[in-house]
């Protein structure tokens, strides 16, 4: 592979892989989106108090974090439509890659919210706050500062895990390398590209992840 | 203002207030002695409705306190509390901690509630450090905010859970200083405490506590000075002449 070589090769497999690039992109956005409102929830209802409510989320959280992202995907996009749900392949990655995120965003949520020291809990109670207000004034600020690391890590996985998408045809940035690949043979070239483009991808967000560590982690 | 009623609470097996009976009457400063594990900070810690309690009752200006019904939070609005502690919120600056619960528990505007907590800090002696986060203040300094915070509600009384014990020796001064005005001023104060030479000068009245009961009570100069039970004379002993 000479670099002249390599260049021409770049510049003509590039546009297709930057349209995988986007597509990559949006689907680690939206499932983003869903795994940490829903993680959120799983969180809320595991430290509740009430059983009722921590069943179900923990039952549920174990479930999906013991079956892999790629057997959730087959099911979702295989599976549901026979039970009348149709999905188009980027809704089913979405879905998938969201609710799979969502058990492993609920733990690291949980456990920063039961590392909020509990005495301003109890400070915040006992100036008559409502327990709403306890929750948005006292224990998601101090939760936040505490889970952004460990939520950055989630976050740069999933982008990763995004590639896992494929499988269902969603032509993501791997898909799309493997189009070009089986079509032209030039492996190493393609999966070279493919894999500095998620370094592109990935490096900015490990630099914002530490950025907010700094900011946030200060006191 | 204050109405403890042959109050009960058990932790599992363990009867941590047996039938006992407390009141603060507007104006008064009452401190509650004893030894660790008596109780003292169970008790308050029900009359702020942190704990529940299941037998007896405990009332603040008439009304029941149940940390389950909705009321509660009017009445923890009229009697605040500071911890041992502090139990800052971390995230939040000095005058941050003030405004919290006028702003967000009282419903008061930010204007009016941040003017109130200027003062307030002013007179707990921390002018210029609004600014500061709660790991930048001197644990008396911390302590003293939390004295802002709770006087912010504008309450009726204020509870003191042991708020000199987690301090350093040398700040325990200012914290008591801060204290004892407040009480001068004619604020309601319940305060579990240690300290003996605080009781003896502000306290109206000294309640002795053992095994969540009320061994012996009465005005400062006859509890300190010249008590009556045999339990009484054993802890005080042993905490104005520990090497005896």
């Amino acid at each position: 592979m000479s670099w002249a070589g390599f260049l021409r090769d770049g510049q003509q497999f590039l546009p297709i892989l930057l349209q995988g690039v986007w597509v990559t992109i949006a689907v680690t956005l939206c499932a983003l989106a869903l795994a940490t409102a829903l993680g959120v929830v799983w969180a809320l209802m595991r430290t509740s108090g009430k059983r009722w409510l921590e069943w179900p989320a923990m039952i549920f959280t174990n479930v999906i974090r013991g079956i892999p992202i790629l057997v959730q995907l087959f099911y979702i996009y295989f599976v549901l439509p026979e039970l009348g749900v149709d999905l188009n392949a980027f809704q089913a990655g979405v879905i998938g890659l969201g609710i799979a995120y969502s058990a492993y965003m609920g733990e690291v949520f949980r456990a920063g919210i039961l590392a909020v020291d509990s005495g301003s809990i109890e400070a915040a109670e006992s100036l008559g706050m409502s327990r709403a207000r306890v929750l948005s004034r006292v224990v998601l600020p101090q939760a936040v500062r505490i889970v952004l690391p460990p939520y950055g890590n989630n976050l740069i996985m999933l982008l990763k895990d995004s590639s896992q998408a494929s499988v269902i045809t969603v032509a993501e940035l791997s898909t799309q390398a493997r189009l070009i690949a089986s079509s032209t043979f030039k492996n190493q070239e393609v999966w070279t590209l493919a894999a500095l483009l998620y370094l592109c991808l990935s490096i900015p967000l490990i630099l914002l992840v530490a950025w907010l560590e700094r900011r946030f982690g200060r006191r | 203002m204050i109405e403890i009623d042959r109050l009960e609470k058990s932790f599992g097996t363990n009867r941590v207030l047996d039938g006992i009976s407390l009141t603060v009457r507007q104006g008064q400063v009452v401190c509650v002695i004893g030894p660790s594990g008596s109780g003292k900070s169970t008790l308050l810690r029900c009359v702020n409705g942190l704990e529940s309690y299941e037998g007896g009752e405990v009332r603040v200006s008439g009304r029941r306190v149940d940390r389950r019904s909705p009321e509660i939070r009017a009445i923890r609005r009229e009697v605040t509390m500071v911890f041992q502690r502090f139990n800052l919120f971390a995230h939040r600056t000095a005058l941050e901690n003030v405004t919290e619960g006028p702003i967000y528990a009282a419903g008061e505007s930010r204007a009016s509630a941040e003017a109130h907590a200027r003062e307030l800090l002013a007179q707990v002696g921390l002018t210029g450090k609004e600014a500061a986060y709660p790991s930048q203040l001197s644990g008396g300094q911390q302590q003293r905010v939390a004295i802002a915070r709770a006087l912010a509600m504008r309450p009726k009384a204020v509870l003191f859970d042991e708020p000199t014990s987690a301090l350093d020796p040398e700040l325990v001064g200012e914290v008591l200083t801060v204290m004892r005005d407040l009480a001068r001023q004619g604020m309601t104060m319940a305060v579990v405490t240690h300290e003996m030479g605080f009781a003896r000068e502000v306290a109206d009245h000294v309640v002795f506590m053992d095994r969540g009961r009320v061994v012996e009570e009465g005005p400062p100069a006859e509890l300190l000075t010249a008590p009556r039970e045999p339990r009484t004379q054993d802890f005080l002993r042993r905490v104005l002449r520990p090497l005896e």
